[in-house]
């Protein structure tokens, strides 16, 4: 049971790592927030349940489920809010970017 | 295993030091300001103090943030100084 | 065997976080520098309870728990800041 927990963790300490590899690499403020978000969610509710698979008897199990449903609720709230910050303040996209929908939607929205 | 996390932190702590004095943009100044207080609550816990570092975390991050953007949001505002 | 597995783990977190921070510094807007203290804080967090969990106190997963209410709070903040102004 602690080899699988181990394992778990180190699953989790790679998805991190790959997250923020994305925030360091990608070319753009809004691929760095999928790349910063999505990942290093999954890469933090797995180092937490492999820990707590790992260490039964002196993490308690309870705690550790509040903080993932915590972690699962707040971080794609507070990336949305970023995300919308920087498009209203007219962040420049990077040069592959094909289509913008919400450009066209606020410039409709004008007049 | 601590040395080895105490040392990266501590250098990380110290660039993020020397980046809010030397920063022009007044935002990355506060937001550097903050890295350092949420970086030196990790440090406080590996000290085996974790009162102080709550107390940290809440205070140093959290609320000095938030009153030097709304400082600066007034300032901004009336126009004396951006 | 499982010690040198979390040994890594946590050396691999580390190293996360020395990349996030590089970006932190390179950043050329404050955007940049906001998402790059967004991912720090979470890789911080689970540093925090790799931390709770070696010690064997109990009582550092109440400090992870406040640590991700702060940094929830001040990333609000910040974006609705850059929004409008707070």
């Amino acid at each position: 049971m602690q080899l699988v927990g181990a394992i778990i963790t180190l699953i989790g300490s790679i998805f991190l790592f790959l997250g923020a590899l994305g925030v360091f690499r990608m070319p753009d403020v809004f691929n760095r927030i999928q790349a910063g978000t999505k990942a290093t969610t999954l890469g933090t509710m797995l180092f937490l349940i492999g820990i707590t698979i790992g260490h039964t008897d002196v993490v308690p199990t309870l705690k550790i489920i509040i903080l993932i449903l915590f972690i699962l609720f707040t971080n794609p709230l507070s990336s949305h809010a970023l995300a919308r910050a920087a498009h209203y303040i007219k962040t420049p996209l990077a040069e592959e970017t094909v289509r913008d929908d919400l450009a066209k939607d606020e410039d409709r929205k004008e007049p | 295993m601590e040395l080895v996390i105490l040392v990266v932190i501590s250098l990380v702590m110290i660039a993020a030091a020397i980046m809010a004095i030397y920063s022009k943009n007044l935002i990355s100044a506060i937001i550097s300001a903050g890295v350092v207080s949420l970086l030196a609550s990790i440090i406080y816990l590996l000290l085996a103090a974790p009162d102080v570092a709550m107390t940290e975390a809440a205070i140093g991050s959290g609320l000095t943030t938030v009153v030097f953007l709304y400082a600066l949001n007034k300032m901004r505002k009336s126009g004396k100084d951006g | 065997m499982t010690d040198i597995i979390y040994a890594i783990a946590t050396y691999i977190a580390l190293a996360a976080m020395v990349l996030a921070f590089l970006r932190f510094i390179l950043g050329p807007k404050a955007v940049d520098r906001v998402v790059a203290l967004d991912s720090l804080t979470i890789i911080s967090l689970s540093l925090i309870v790799c931390i709770a969990c070696m010690s064997g106190r109990t009582i550092y997963i109440d400090i992870a728990l406040v640590y991700g209410l702060i940094s929830f709070v001040g990333i609000v903040a910040i974006a609705r800041y850059l929004e409008r102004g707070v």
